[in-house]
Order: C-alpha cells, then sequence, then structure tokens
C-alpha cells in the first residue's frame, strides 16, 4: 500500500494520474452542479415562508460546507508535505488555497444577498458570516505568504505551517465567534432547519454539495498539474512537453 | 568532556541579552507604547465626548488599541537578530530551539506587555470606563498579551526574511487575535454589569496555556524556514 | 417545473434581483477561477519553452565563436 502511494510522489507520474483523473471529475462536477442547480431554481417547491428567495440555498450551502473541508483538504495535504517531505502534497496544498478563497468569497456572497431580502440587511454580524469572514482572512493570508517566497520550497513549507496554525485555530475562532454572536444577538433569524426540509428540496442541495466537491477536485487538478509543470522545469519531461505543446 | 550550559542558563542567558540590547534602545519600548496612548485619545475626539458612549466603547477601544500596538512592536523582535546573523547562531546552538524562542518572546512581553498593562488604567479613566471594570481589565491585559506576543511571534517568524512583512505580517495574525479580543472585551463588559467573568478569564487562560506550549515548536519550525 | 412561464421564473417570486445576483456572481466568479487555472498550464508551458530557445540559442552563439 505504501509502496503504491509512494511511487505516485514521483512528479511524472503523479502529472500522468491527474491528466488521467482530470476528465472524469470535469464532467461529473458539471453534470452534478448542472442537475442541482435546475433542479433546485426550477423544480424544487417554493418555501412557504421565504418565497423564492430560499434558492440561494442551492449555491450558499454548498459553497459554505466546502470552504471548510477545503482547508480541511490543503491543512492535510500541508501536514503531509511538512511530515513525509512529500513536494506534491506540498504543490497540491498550494493550488487549493486559491480555490479554497473563491470559494469562501462565494460563500460570503450568496450569504448576504440571501440575508439582503430575509434580514432586510446585506451583512449582519451573525456567528456564521464572521467565522466565514475570518475563514477568508486565513486563506488570502496563506496565499500571499505563498506569494512572498521567492524560493518556492520554502514558501510551501512556510504557508503549510500557517495553515496548520490555521487548523489549531479555526476552532477556537469558530467557538469565541459562536459565543460573541449568541451574546450581542439574542435575537438572529433562524435559517430553515435542515431537518424539516422537505426531500424534494434536500435532494438538489446534496447534488449541489457533491457538485461542488467534485468541482473543487476538478480545478484542483488543473492547478496542481500547471504547478507540478512549473516546479519541475528543468526535467526533460517537462522540457518535450514544453517543446510539443508550449511554442507558440 | 566539557558539558554545555543547562536549559536554565540557555535560557537566562537569552533573556537578559533581549532585554539588555532593548534597554540600550529605549525608543523600541516607548514607541509602541506611545502609538497606544495616541491611538487611545484619538477615539473621544472622533466619536464625542459623551461620558455614557465612552463608557460603552471603552473596553473595546483598549483592546484593539492594545492589539494594534503590540503588533506594531513585533516587528523588532527577530528582525535585528536575523539581519546581523546572532539568529542563525541561535538555530545552531546546541540548546532546543523552543527554549530559547520562548525567552525571545518573554522578553518582548516584559518590554512591551508590562508596560502596556500598567499604562492602561490610565487610559480607561481617560474613557470613563466603569470602575467595577478595572480589575477585569487588568487581568484580561495580564492574561491576553503574552496570548499575543505568542500568536504574532508566530508571523514575525516567517515573515523575517521577506522583504515587505508589514502589511502581510498583520494579514497572518490579526485573525488569530480575534478570540483573545473577544473573550477580553467581553469579560471586561461583564465586570462592568456586576457580573462574574472568571469563566471568559478562565478561556483567555487556557488559550494562554495552550499557545505556551505549542506556539514555541511552531515559532522555531518558522524560524528554520525563514532562516534557510 | 414549479413555475408556470419564463418570466414568472425569471422573477423569482419578487426575489429576482438577489437570487439572479447571487447565481451571477457565484458562476462568474467559479468562470474567472477556471479560465485563469487553465491558462496559468499554458502560460508555465510557454514560459519554459521560451526558457530552452533562450538556452539554444546561447549554445548556437557559443558553438560559432
Amino acid at each position: 500500500m505504501w509502496k503504491w502511494l509512494h511511487s505516485y510522489a514521483d512528479p511524472e507520474r503523479a502529472y500522468k494520474l491527474s491528466s488521467n483523473l482530470l476528465p472524469w471529475f470535469a464532467t461529473l462536477a458539471i453534470a452534478f452542479i448542472g442537475i442541482g442547480t435546475i433542479w433546485g431554481l426550477g423544480f424544487a417547491p417554493t418555501d412557504y415562508q421565504q418565497g423564492d428567495s430560499y434558492r440561494i440555498i442551492f449555491i450558499h450551502v454548498p459553497a459554505a460546507s466546502m470552504s471548510m473541508a477545503a482547508y480541511m483538504a490543503m491543512a492535510t495535504c500541508s501536514f503531509i508535505g511538512l511530515v513525509w517531505q512529500i513536494k506534491s502534497a506540498d504543490w497540491a496544498a498550494a493550488s487549493i488555497a486559491p480555490i479554497g478563497a473563491v470559494i469562501t468569497f462565494i460563500a460570503l456572497i450568496t450569504g448576504s444577498t440571501w440575508g439582503k431580502p430575509m434580514w432586510g440587511a446585506w451583512w449582519v454580524w451573525d456567528a456564521r458570516l464572521t467565522s466565514e469572514l475570518v475563514l477568508l482572512f486565513l486563506y488570502l493570508g496563506i496565499i500571499s505568504l505563498y506569494a512572498s517566497f521567492e524560493d518556492k520550497v520554502l514558501a510551501a513549507r512556510a504557508s503549510g505551517i500557517l495553515a496548520l496554525v490555521g487548523v489549531i485555530n479555526i476552532p477556537i475562532i469558530k467557538y469565541s465567534v459562536d459565543w460573541w454572536s449568541s451574546l450581542h444577538q439574542p435575537s438572529t433569524i433562524r435559517i430553515t432547519e435542515k431537518s424539516t426540509m422537505s426531500t424534494d428540496m434536500l435532494y438538489p442541495l446534496l447534488i449541489n454539495i457533491v457538485g461542488f466537491g467534485l468541482m473543487i477536485a476538478a480545478i484542483t487538478i488543473v492547478r496542481f498539474r500547471s504547478e507540478i509543470l512549473a516546479r519541475n522545469g528543468m526535467r526533460p519531461w517537462v522540457r518535450e512537453l514544453a517543446k510539443a505543446e508550449g511554442v507558440k | 568532556m566539557k558539558k554545555g550550559i543547562s536549559y536554565t542558563q540557555a535560557f537566562g542567558t537569552v533573556l537578559k541579552r533581549d532585554l539588555q540590547i532593548a534597554i540600550r534602545h529605549r525608543g523600541d519600548i516607548f514607541n509602541p507604547l506611545l502609538f497606544f496612548v495616541l491611538v487611545v485619545t484619538l477615539f473621544p475626539l472622533a466619536i464625542g465626548p459623551e461620558p455614557q458612549v465612552l463608557t460603552r466603547v471603552a473596553p473595546g477601544i483598549i483592546w484593539v488599541a492594545a492589539l494594534l500596538a503590540s503588533m506594531l512592536s513585533l516587528e523588532r523582535l527577530f528582525k535585528a537578530d536575523y539581519v546581523d546573523g546572532s539568529l542563525e547562531q541561535m538555530l545552531l546552538s546546541p540548546q532546543p530551539l523552543p527554549l530559547m524562542v520562548l525567552a525571545k518572546v518573554l522578553a518582548h512581553w516584559i518590554l512591551t506587555g508590562v508596560p502596556l498593562i500598567l499604562v492602561a488604567p490610565l487610559l480607561a479613566v481617560l474613557l470613563h470606563l466603569d470602575s467595577n471594570s478595572y480589575g477585569a481589565l487588568i487581568a484580561t491585559l495580564a492574561l491576553g498579551t503574552p496570548v499575543l506576543s505568542l500568536l504574532g511571534a508566530i508571523g514575525v517568524a516567517l515573515t523575517v526574511g521577506l522583504h515587505k512583512g508589514g502589511v502581510l505580517l498583520s494579514l497572518l495574525i490579526l485573525p488569530l487575535y480575534i478570540p483573545v479580543l473577544i473573550f477580553a472585551t467581553s469579560a471586561i463588559d461583564a465586570a462592568g454589569l456586576n457580573l462574574p467573568y472568571d469563566g471568559q478569564l478562565a478561556i483567555i487562560g487556557a488559550m494562554l496555556i495552550g499557545s505556551l506550549t505549542l506556539a514555541p515548536f511552531a515559532i522555531g519550525a518558522s524560524l528554520r524556514v525563514s532562516t534557510n | 417545473m414549479q413555475f408556470d412561464s419564463i418570466s414568472e421564473f425569471l422573477n423569482m417570486g419578487g426575489y429576482a434581483f438577489y437570487v439572479w445576483l447571487a447565481y451571477g456572481v457565484t458562476f462568474f466568479s467559479l468562470g474567472t477561477l477556471v479560465v485563469s487555472s487553465v491558462r496559468q498550464k499554458r502560460k508555465v508551458l510557454v514560459d519554459i519553452a521560451k526558457k530552452i530557445q533562450r538556452e539554444e540559442r546561447l549554445k548556437e552563439t557559443r558553438s560559432t565563436k
């Protein structure tokens, strides 16, 4: 098992594997998000309390849940890269960070456009919104730290340490923000409880959650491949590839 | 065979050295303190002198100003040592790195955190802080500023080798400061309402112990990356 | 289909602006991300190819001297 896994630490094999996997993830992601979104927008029943504004849920909840999941994936990659010195893991972490930031941004924007008709304000200092905002700052910190090092091996290690520090802090931040908002906002309006959701609304939501996960994986693979190429510019196989595809 | 110096000696040496250097450059101690005082005095000018309003916002203002002042002073924690090469000597020495890093952070806290705690009551008077809250203010600052120094040192250690550390540093560490800020200000608020605030203090204490045990290792690892 | 007509679908029960703003921003930013990620690979390869060309030119000028 370990031997088999370690062979994929070789950049060339990792590149080939990800090239083989990419079409699968890309097609499945497009299919899932397409079905989930069309079902959610056009066919799911109207909510009796919130009317049609609740249809934002079909992108808001997937984005919000995946923003956290992407962070965990990135931190796991950083951990593997730091402990076992596997470079592919570092590259994967570096590829996930910008995607996670975009997903977090989407979660914030959709939350805000949902909040305006429901709460009457574009932004409320609600616990979930606030911790999502902090998560965005964590992502941006990691991205800009990675970008400021010239030497990308060091950059990966530095941002890896930061990602791990962030992992320890996320539960603390989450807890403190929850506690803080319960102190300051006794009248927070609750959004529909998940458990009472009808299955006609739940299925498109679940499909979109899976779809967002697949999409993040697909974009990660795309970025991972170019990361491999950029870090292995002197290897013969990359030079061959560049000669074949890179010349205008 | 000659034995090296003990851990306590190493800790003491680093601590003494940092304190001595700082005493010879007094500006480094006073500038963040001055900044802290100035920021706090700006707020009444900006939001008006009504005592009720000031009482309400005083804990937040003092804590945010303390946060910024501690961040301002952090930058020189490793910078001079990095520039003159003594940081690399420290990394090469046989004593465990987290221990010496802890000594440096402690020195930094003595030089910036303690003066902050001493000045804070004075500023609280200016801001008409509720008289019940003074104890809570001192207690949260005493427990909270070491956490700020420890967490901030991680960020400084990561950016010490970079040329444009300033803004990046604030982006890296301000999110990590949020829990301390939340619990500290809420403890002071609770004290102002004559409510018990030992729960908040206990949480800040837990954060202090947690960061005291974990942060030195993260700082050490970051320094090894930065000086590579 | 939950809606009777296309115009009703576009109206989203009066919440058109919010719903379509949310979906618009989402798919716009995802699209930008995908396009920039795909272009990144092309850019890396072009950079490497340019570097190889430069090296070869250097080699040529050296050998002709």
